[in-house]
């Protein structure tokens, strides 16, 4: 045996021991969304209830498990029991929690489902993975996401983690890209090139120093699935490195992470740390004789970064801006160098196919996008959180069945970030594929899916991306540089009402121009958010340009804050919060609004729907 | 030699033009912002020269060149934090601090910094303040969120 299947051999025996702990073992789910929903309150006050009271339990640290409108999560698991998940928890929770579930009767207490191998019910208990959020998601890249300690490397090898490398080792690199093929992997960054000919050039690429980087900077304002693996399974992501990096012949691998997610960097230099400790990276991995270095790299935050060749100027200490291709990064990148970059989610990936087979994977998706991708499933959806689907999944099935639909009917989903477009009612059972999107004028993007309803204006949220994309664009070319800025002043009067008829036009022929001649991909696709509106929205803009109205009450210029007097109790609330003192009136008697004085800041309509007394009786009307 | 020269030898002995982003990223956490003096220290330690380092710490919306406040609030103008009415959270902060995004308040009390995105989407809208992010912000619940920190 050697030392690594010693350490496998360790790894499943600690796991087991903690399946069958003769103690209660509480999971707490500590990812972003955990800790900013509350999770480090519930941490503190379950390991006060450890420390300083006759309850005897283990605790553990997890990942997000996916249903983030449900944070935080507390999992329980019972002595001859199974691990039993509770959500919505706070400090006072997870205390009845432990006493009355973990070391009383059980039954007072309502789980909402039980993680168990097996999905059939238990003590009248659902499988977790049965809820409706959760039953139509396949996951393979999130299956240890909310499930391991992401900061233990033998929590990720018990589960099978590290046999893909294995077995990468004994096929060897040509093979390997030969299985990445087979699995028909597309890049899920964005463009979805074929993983294993970007893999194929860089290796045929002439050179004897060869590059491989991450591209964890998740530019896309709205998406959070790499955050999310990144913190859930970190291990995942680096296997995927590894195998990709001896694939390709590179002996130097970078994450380019961005720094605002300071939990995801923290927990990739621990599993660094514990891999080095492993023979796990550094030099003469597993006794194979390839070596690897992983560097992190911290973004600086600027979108562009994203971009491959802006990627590879900032690593260099320089402006992140994008340099013409030719040159691809494959033959010249890095220092120039041969660089390949791909998605924290490709390289997620890329284990699985390696340790299940390139068949395996081929199995799930479409004729030609392959496998299974995340989405962040977020906006105004009643389910929301981080999904993982088989590709060919329909858009109905996503906003209703796993998101549960919408509250007000719902109007449109944006995808593919600021580089996407918006898809309407018109689209909802297209399967989802990297083709068909970009047929309806979208495109797959990184996976973020915002969810709009009658209470979103199209044409603010074609102003706020415009918005984005100019702020956003390096200003290397011109096209970009001025167009944006030229849409967002268009787009600006529309929402203010001073817009005319002719400014439609000017936007769009704008919006071409910058589509056809942007340097890179940011310019090249900033225009979409503009073109798909308008397509599928044009009666809206003209709303906006001819009756100055905004129907879904959004735009601030247009719009006015009421009283309605038949359901004002005069309660006073509204005064109170009130910072002009535009609301009046004396108490049990309905209000008056001034709206010379409002700034429609919104303060009163939201206290007069938190007040069980007054109700709605504040409105916004265009 | 200045302790923070001292302290850049340490940390980066390879003294290479790459490390100048994470250089003035070490800075930044050290001494909050990035002052003019920084500046020089590291132009005389990387060997590049002042005006380039401030075209590439300009780049990146990451630095800030004036002292911070004693709390920093980021908040999010993330497509789901827009789509939930981050902007009014932003007009109200604006208001009840008294500051445009990119400045310090007089009192010191607090720096604000819009950004875009702090991947808790699920629960917008979102902001941070120091190293705790709050979620599912209203008008309301910003006020009574600003009074904890002092
Ligand atoms: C403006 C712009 C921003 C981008 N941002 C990202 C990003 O944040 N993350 C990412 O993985 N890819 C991003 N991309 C795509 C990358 O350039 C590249 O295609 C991708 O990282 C390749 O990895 P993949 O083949 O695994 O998808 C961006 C592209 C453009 C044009
Ligand atoms: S959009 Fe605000 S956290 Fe993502």
């Amino acid at each position: 045996m050697n030392d690594f299947e010693q350490l496998q051999k360790t790894a499943k025996e600690q796991w087991e021991m903690l399946q069958h702990s003769s103690d209660p073992v509480v999971y707490v789910g500590m990812g972003t969304c955990g800790l900013a929903s509350g999770a480090s309150d519930v941490w503190k006050s379950i390991q006060k209830i450890r420390d300083n009271s006759k309850y005897k339990f283990q605790t553990i640290k997890v990942g997000c498990i996916g249903p983030c409108y449900l944070e935080p999560f507390l999992d329980v698991q019972k002595p001859g029991s199974s691990r039993f998940t509770f959500n919505n928890v706070d400090a006072d929770r997870a205390e009845k929690i432990i006493k009355e579930f973990a070391f009383g009767d059980e039954s007072k207490l309502k789980p909402l489902g039980h993680l168990g191998d097996k999905i059939e019910t238990i003590n009248g208990i659902k499988s977790f993975w049965e809820l409706p959020m959760l039953k139509h998601q396949k996951r393979i890249v999130l299956r240890n996401c909310g499930i391991i300690d992401p900061e233990n490397i033998m929590h990720y090898i018990a589960r099978d983690g590290f046999s893909g490398l294995i077995n990468a080792f004994e096929k060897g690199p040509e093979e390997v890209i030969e299985e990445i093929r087979i699995s028909g992997l597309r890049g899920r960054g964005g463009a979805g090139f074929p993983t294993y000919k970007k893999w194929q050039f860089c290796r045929e690429a002439k050179g004897k120093l060869k590059y491989l980087i991450c591209n964890a900077d998740e530019g896309d304002p709205g998406a959070f699935m790499n955050r999310s693996l990144i913190e859930g399974d970190p291990f995942a992501l680096l296997e995927g490195m590894i195998i990709a990096a001896y694939a390709l012949g590179a002996n130097q691998a970078y994450i380019y992470i961005r720094a605002e997610y300071p939990l995801a960097i923290e927990r990739l230099n621990i599993a660094i740390a514990q891999m080095k400790q492993a023979g796990l990276l550094g030099r003469n991995i597993l006794d194979s004789g390839f070596n690897l270095e992983i560097k992190l790299k911290e973004g600086a935050g600027a979108f562009v970064c994203g971009e491959e060749t802006a990627l590879i100027a900032s690593i260099e200490g320089e402006r992140g801006m994008p340099r013409s291709r030719p040159p691809y990064p494959a033959l010249s990148g890095l220092n120039g160098n041969p660089t390949t970059i791909n998605n924290v989610e490709t390289l997620g990936t890329i284990p699985n196919i390696l340790r299940n087979g390139g068949d395996w994977y081929n199995q799930y998706g479409t004729a030609n996008s392959k496998g299974t991708k995340t989405f962040a499933l977020v906006g105004k959806v009643r389910r929301t959180g981080l999904i993982e689907v088989p590709l060919g999944i329909t858009l109905r099935e996503i906003i209703y069945d796993i998101g549960g639909g919408t509250i007000k009917p719902f109007k449109a989903v944006q995808t593919g970030g600021p580089s996407g477009g918006c898809l309407t009612e018109e689209h909802i059972d297209l399967p989802i594929d990297y083709e068909s999107l970009s047929e309806a004028g979208s495109i797959m993007g990184s996976g973020g899916l915002i969810v709009m309803d009658e209470n979103s204006c199209m044409v603010d949220v074609a102003k706020y991306f415009l918005n984005f994309t100019s702020e956003e664009s390096c200003g290397k070319c011109t096209p970009c540089r001025i167009g944006t800025k030229r849409m967002v002043e268009i787009l600006e009067k529309f929402t203010k009402g001073i817009g005319n008829i002719d400014d439609l036009a000017t936007l769009e022929s704008i919006a071409k121009t910058v589509k056809n001649g942007s340097l890179c991909g940011l310019g090249q696709t900033a225009p979409n958010p503009v073109l798909t509106t308008l397509k599928y929205f044009y009666r809206e803009y003209l709303e906006h340009i001819e009756d100055k109205r905004c129907a879904s009450a959004v735009c601030r210029d247009l719009v006015e804050y009421r009283v309605i007097k038949e359901k004002c109790t005069g309660c006073q609330r509204c005064v109170e919060v009130c910072p002009t003192g535009a609301i009046t009136g004396p108490r049990s008697e309905p209000h008056n609004l001034d709206p010379e004085k409002c700034i429609k800041c919104r303060a009163c309509y939201e206290i007069c729907r938190f007040d069980a007394i007054a109700g709605d009786a504040i409105i916004i009307v265009s | 030699m200045s302790s923070l020269l001292n302290t850049l030898g340490k940390h980066f002995p390879e003294c290479s033009k790459g490390d100048l982003i994470p250089v003035l990223q070490h800075v930044q956490d050290q001494e909050g912002y990035i002052s003019s003096n920084a500046i020089r220290e590291i132009s005389e330690y990387l060997n590049i020269s002042c005006s380039t380092i401030y075209g590439v710490a300009t780049f990146y919306s990451q630095f800030k060149f004036n002292p911070p406040g004693r709390h920093s609030i980021k908040i999010c103008l993330g497509t789901a934090c827009h789509v939930q009415g981050g902007d009014f959270i932003l007009s109200a902060l604006q208001m009840e601090i008294g500051i445009a995004p990119g400045s310090t308040t007089e009192d010191g009390r607090f720096d604000l910094e819009r950004v875009a995105c702090l991947g808790c989407c699920a629960i917008a809208p979102v902001m941070m303040v120091d190293n705790d992010i709050h979620s599912r912000l209203s008008v309301i619940k910003l006020r009574q969120i600003l009074s904890n920190y002092e």
